[in-house]
């Protein structure tokens, strides 16, 4: 098309990686073995078991729970999470009044330190679209119903501001230690889109 | 500047597909170019915001019929070539050499 800024790239996209890849080695401008170690980070040290340790932080302390409301930044880096895509972190808490919900509307924005990558489905046109417009229709195919007494607040993630939900705590935790409850949030829960279940019986 | 990506209350998107147990990477070259995300501000070739406008840039055709991966890889090559970090025809050459290798 006439509006393409080059030739037609080849529709192969593992082939237009590595062209770049190997065009920078050549250029000595790139180390492969050396981003192995940064993905690798990604695949193992960096996802929702963090933000899951968040959580059950702020449910079991109630001093902690303050300070991530007030400043979830600095909150969030005392358990040791910090860093790119998570530098200005701001946590919504849900209530029996009030379900939180991230988007990012405009591309891809999430909170990484606490919640590793995106799943495709928050990166995809259809709930970036109607996550705003429809957000009960779109918790439900969740399978979260919420009845209409409850209010629904949207937050719009920017490459400046990444939000986490802290979710509720569900009923028939009240003997578990932190690490126990840590292990019942889920991605989702820290997205909005759905809730936390209690321990299975 | 409004555009493509601002999709946010556009209809018509269809329902959302989750995946279960969703892999973080759905094949080895989305992990590669997740990768060369770090060299291109490590190189200095972009900053964040240069690199999503990059994407914001796509025709919205080719915007909402690739993946997410496929907008970096296109972002990727857009800012590297506008930067002069590598040539068009050098980048068009390494394609048909790699697609000859793999015949």
């Amino acid at each position: 098309m006439a509006s393409h800024r080059h030739s037609d790239p080849p529709s192969d996209p593992a082939l237009r990686v590595k062209a770049l890849e190997s065009l920078l080695t050549e250029k000595k401008l790139l180390e492969p073995a050396a981003l192995d170690a940064l993905i690798e980070l990604f695949e193992t040290k960096i996802g929702p078991r963090n933000g899951a340790k968040v959580v059950a932080r702020a449910w079991t302390d109630p001093t902690y729970k303050k300070r991530l409301l007030s400043d979830a930044t600095a909150a969030i880096a005392e358990l040791g999470y910090s860093g790119m895509q998570g530098e200005d972190m701001v946590v919504v808490e849900n209530t029996p009044a009030v379900h939180n919900l991230l988007v990012c509307t405009l591309c891809s924005c999430y909170p990484w330190p606490v919640l590793g990558l995106p799943p495709v489905w928050y990166k995809a046109a259809p709930y970036r679209s109607r996550a705003v417009i429809e957000p009960r229709a779109v918790l439900k195919e969740f399978g979260l119903e919420l009845p209409e007494s409850i209010e629904i607040r949207i937050w719009d993630s920017t490459a400046e501001l990444r939000y986490m939900v802290l979710p509720e705590r569900p009923a028939g935790t009240e003997d578990l230690k932190e690490d126990a409850l840590a292990k019942l949030v889920t991605r989702d829960a820290m997205i909005g889109t759905a809730k936390v279940a209690g321990p299975s019986r | 500047m409004n555009g493509i990506h601002d999709l946010g209350g556009m209809h018509g998107h269809g329902p959302i597909n989750s995946e279960a147990n969703e892999p973080i990477f759905h094949a080895p070259w989305e992990r590669r170019v997740f990768g060369l995300l770090f060299t291109m501000f490590s190189g200095g070739y972009c900053n964040v915001d240069e690199f999503r406008h990059a994407i914001e840039r796509m025709a919205p055709a080719e915007y909402l019929s690739t993946s997410y991966y496929e907008h970096w890889l296109h972002a990727m090559e857009t800012l590297l070539i506008e930067k002069g970090v590598i040539q068009q025809r050098e980048l068009a050459s390494k394609w048909a050499a790699l697609g000859k290798g793999q015949m």
